[in-house]
């Protein structure tokens, strides 16, 4: 017997039968294809709505918040800031360079919807192994993406992580943050309001590329049996030159005023457009199918709705600026076409011509509002056969574990146009990027910065996600205090694993549950996320990896922060508790040992720390700066050595422990020999404990009683480690 | 004032960046759209970087008939200063107001980085205000600012001192080392580094600032 169509929809028996309810009959094969994309894991959030609820997402200077295309905080001087995250890690896994450059094109397009220029990009990667060639392609092909679709369209990429780990072969990361920034009084929504007004779709023409996208590719796995090329025609091909023609085009219409609303089209295409924008209005609306500009002739009315066809928008006119419109889009040669009409009523109708057959009819609201809700089964996994790697014996040679945490990542970035619009203060390579902040129409200098980082960590979120999430949180308030920025909020993408497995719900129920607390606990309102479920590769998940994104300002911004580079005959402090506990370490991971647990975290001590790191970096107090994360103090000051080309003397490390213990709440700090009692009595007074680490200075990083090794040894295997596996020089 | 006029075609996206470079310097800049046929009010063009055209069939090949080079070229015979910054040298050897080509980075990759420069001539508009020999930090970021010509062409731009910059250290394999050239008449400059991007020490340096206040000085 033939499978029923809903099943090869991705919609289960249970999600047809609520379909047929709510049309009081049986859904045709294109409403149900309509249903099935918009209903989808990926569209619908259907797994994960019920626990994103308990995340705290206000705060006075939050101007929207979770549900629209960005969320959008006040920053000052008339000007706000939007911001969001995605994921493009299913696209990205088939087919690298498109995946990854249409996941840059589709964060655009969510930040110029809301009437903001995008100012910046930033770019968390997780691949495979480097000793694995498909991972590898994958890396390769992703990193040429971003850089092809990003640089051509103008958006600089200010920064971003690069993880490689054996947790995601098969199945990468291809996450992508935008920042953009607008006159708040521009802020536009996504709505479809007024009877007679005219939908007007523009953009590329639309093709049979990305059909079922949401369903087929990001709402499933991957499994060795099938052939995963198969599944490459629901990948998306960008076109970067359309979007740059795209955001000018949209910004003028902005400034000139004649949108009532505008939408862009990303996952499920016109049928989420048009239904989103008309059950936001609380409105209904016609679709001609016919009068979509398409880019082959025999194009099914299903493929019209549910196309993925990238650089997209569909924006509501008044009719008497239906001209002017066409006329602009004209001007930036993207073509336009008149779709659709607002109407009285809550039905979208799709049309065979302007007084065509109704070829559907169903509820705008239904898409959305309709969707199914689950609240599937949590079981927190059995860890209990795994090492805790406080119990394994001290390293012969922590050197050598020291040097294997060693990675330049400049090979990636260096790719990247980082600076374009002159605000890049501090770019990629840094705890946290800093830009300038100029007015986005007059142009005019604030005199402050936003700061942006971008932050995950898989190790400590497999030992204990409730707090390895909150950890996360924790580190992004402390990489954008070392740029002198203060946190205003942040945005989400939750990256797990097959949501019908029980363990990774429970892992995103603790996650959401740490985030909640850290957030609350250093008041940093969550004003947008994204869910990307499914990330498994033969059956296996990969690790927990939520990843935050957050904006932080600065106030006045004097001077550059002084990063991470070490400066000769300074001294070095390391600001906060002293840090012990090896689980979840990168340590205990390369040693096979990932049981255990988290160390501690104490939010009035981070706090602090974080105040202290501010008030010494924008006080232009400190020589150099950076804090402790993955690979703990000894990468840390290893890495400020190689930033700097000098060495260190370090002392007061009792052992292995103390040396790559990831604990949190740590800054190292370089300080000129004069300053050192002014930032001893800075910390004291902000109940800040410091530590004398040591000396800035000589030819080799060592920690007495436990490492000694030449800074040169370690420099050239810091940045030989990614050209050498990619065989580039 | 003396005004230059910054060109703008579809896909250009440093066309704004320039304009504040020039501007901070006491300049005013205004933005040229590429389907414009005439520079009145205008004193100096710089084609500013990006990507015109989205850089389809190769960059710089379409952008050379939008109308505004018509008059670009004829402004140029006629001795108006003329600058093309990275995609905008591009377009000028495509349009044929300077010799060479730029190819492909010999690493098949694109680069943004910090480069150091050298003056190798203060003779055009573009670095008159500086030094032979000066050393100036300014990044580059390209795919294709790789400069190639062939050996008679190579002879004749050391002839003539036609080099205006290079790279200390030869980031993408240009021959010569050249990242920076200027026609016979002096007036024309296209050059692959962007000066805009080292116009205040917040951003990493102001080394550029030296060549657009030679821009301004040869108005």
């Amino acid at each position: 017997m033939d499978e029923p169509l809903h099943r090869a929809l991705g919609l289960t028996d249970d999600e047809a039968e609520s379909i047929a309810e709510i049309l009081g009959r049986e859904p045709n094969p294109l409403e149900l294809s309509m249903y099935s994309v918009m209903w989808s894991e990926h569209c619908s959030y259907k797994s994960s709505r019920i626990h994103l609820k308990r995340l705290p997402t206000e705060a006075p200077w939050v101007l929207v918040g979770p549900g629209e295309n960005a969320g959008v905080v006040d920053v000052g001087d008339g000007i706000a800031a939007a911001f969001r995250i995605e994921s493009h890690n299913h696209p990205s896994a088939i087919e690298p360079y498109q995946g990854a450059a249409t996941g840059v094109g589709g964060i655009l397009r969510d930040i110029f919807t809301m009437g903001a220029r995008p100012i910046a990009l930033m770019d968390p990667l997780r691949f495979g192994p480097l000793d694995d060639p498909r991972s590898r392609w994958i890396a390769e092909g992703v990193v040429s993406g971003i850089s092809g679709y990003g640089n051509s369209v103008g958006v600089p990429t200010v920064g971003g992580e690069t993880v490689f780990d054996e947790t995601y072969m098969g199945n990468p990361l291809v996450n992508v943050f935008c920042l953009g920034i607008m006159p708040a009084e521009r802020l536009v929504l996504g709505e479809a309001t007024g009877v007679g007004n005219v939908a007007i779709l523009f953009g590329s023409s639309t093709g049979r590329d990305g059909i079922g996208g949401v369903s087929v590719l990001a709402s499933a796995g991957f499994d060795e049996d099938e052939d995963d090329s198969s599944k490459r025609p629901s990948v998306q091909v960008g076109d970067p030159f359309e979007e740059k023609r795209l955001i000018e085009a949209c910004l003028e219409l902005l400034d000139e005023g004649l949108v009532v609303g505008i939408q862009d089209l990303g996952g499920a295409g016109l049928c989420c457009a048009t239904s989103e924008t008309a059950s936001r209005g609380g409105m209904g609306m016609d679709v001609d199918v016919t009068a979509v500009h398409l880019r082959q002739p025999d194009l099914e009315p299903f493929e019209v709705m549910t196309s993925e066809s990238q650089e997209r928008m569909l924006a509501i006119v008044e009719p008497n600026n239906v001209d002017r419109v066409l006329e602009l889009c004209a001007k930036w040669e993207v073509t336009a076409s008149a779709v659709g009409t607002v109407v009285e009523g809550g039905q979208l109708r799709i049309l065979d011509g302007p007084d065509g057959d109704v070829l559907a009819d169903i509820p705008a609201s239904s898409l959305h509002d309709a969707a199914p809700l689950y609240d599937r089964p949590m079981a927190e996994p059995d860890r209990s056969s795994e090492v805790d790697p406080s119990t394994l014996e001290a390293p012969d040679d922590p050197w050598a574990d020291l040097c294997g945490f060693l990675m330049d990542t400049s090979w990636v970035h260096r790719q990247y146009d980082s600076q374009l619009f002159l605000n890049t203060v501090v770019g990629p390579g840094a705890d946290a990027s800093l830009l300038r902040l100029k007015h986005p129409v007059t142009g005019e200098d604030t005199g402050r910065g936003l700061g942006l980082t971008t932050d995950g960590n898989h190790h400590w979120c497999i030992v204990n996600p409730y707090r390895g999430t909150a950890m996360t949180v924790a580190e992004a308030v402390l990489n954008l205090a070392c740029v002198g920025a203060k946190p205003l909020a942040l945005v989400n993408n939750l990256n797990f694993g097959n949501p019908e497995h029980p363990e990774t719900m429970w892992q995103l129920s603790q996650a959401v549950d740490g985030m909640a607390e850290a957030c609350s606990a250093m008041s940093v309102p969550v004003v947008g996320g994204n869910v990307s479920l499914y990330n498994e590769s033969n059956g296996n998940n990969i690790d927990p990896t939520p990843i935050v994104g957050m904006l932080g300002m600065t106030g006045s911004l004097d001077q550059p922060p002084p990063g991470k580079g070490l400066v000769d005959g300074h001294r070095l402090i390391v600001l906060g508790p002293d840090g012990s506990g090896l689980g979840g370490s990168l340590w205990g991971r390369s040693k096979g040992a990932v049981g255990g647990d988290l160390p501690e975290l104490d939010y009035e001590l981070h706090l602090r720390v974080a105040e202290v790191t501010r008030a010494l970096v924008s006080g232009g107090l400190v020589s150099a700066v950076h804090d402790v994360g993955a690979g703990g103090l000894g990468l840390a000051v290893a890495e400020m050595a190689i930033a700097g080309g000098v060495g260190a003397i370090a002392a007061r490390v009792a052992d292995h422990d103390a040396l790559f213990s990831e604990a949190p709440s740590r800054v190292v700090v370089c300080v000129a020999p004069d300053t050192m009692s002014t930032v001893e009595q800075m910390a004291e007074s902000m109940g800040v404990p410091i530590t004398r680490l040591g000396l800035a200075t000589g030819d080799r990083i060592s920690f007495k009683g436990l490492l000694d090794g030449a800074l040169d040894e370690a420099q050239a295997i810091f940045s030989s480690r990614i050209p050498d596996a990619l065989g580039v020089h | 004032m003396s005004t230059v006029g910054v060109v703008r075609f579809p896909g250009t996206n440093c066309e704004f960046d320039t304009v504040e470079a020039i501007e901070r310097l006491g300049g005013r800049g205004r933005i040229i759209w590429h389907e414009d046929t005439h520079l009145d009010g205008i004193d100096a063009v710089v084609i500013a970087g990006g990507f015109a055209h989205g850089d389809y069939l190769r960059p710089g090949a379409i952008a050379r008939f939008s109308p505004i080079m018509s008059a670009v070229i004829s402004a140029a015979g006629e001795g108006m200063p003329v600058v093309g910054i990275c995609n905008g040298f591009q377009v000028l050897t495509e349009a044929g107001l300077l010799p060479g080509a730029l190819q492909k980075n010999r690493g098949l990759t694109f680069i943004n980085d910090w480069q150091n420069l050298r003056v190798s001539s203060t003779n055009s508009v573009f670095t008159s205000a500086a030094e032979v020999d000066r050393k100036l930090r300014i990044p580059i970021n390209h795919f294709e600012g790789n400069f190639t010509c062939d050996d008679s062409t190579l002879d004749d731009l050391v002839a003539n001192d036609q080099i205006v910059l290079t790279y200390v250290d030869n980031p993408n394999g240009s021959v010569g080392d050249i990242a920076g050239i200027c026609n016979r008449e002096r007036n024309v400059v296209g050059l692959m580094p962007h000066p805009e991007r080292a116009s205040d020490a917040m951003l990493g340096s102001n080394d550029g600032n030296i060549l657009m206040e030679s821009l301004l000085a040869s108005i």
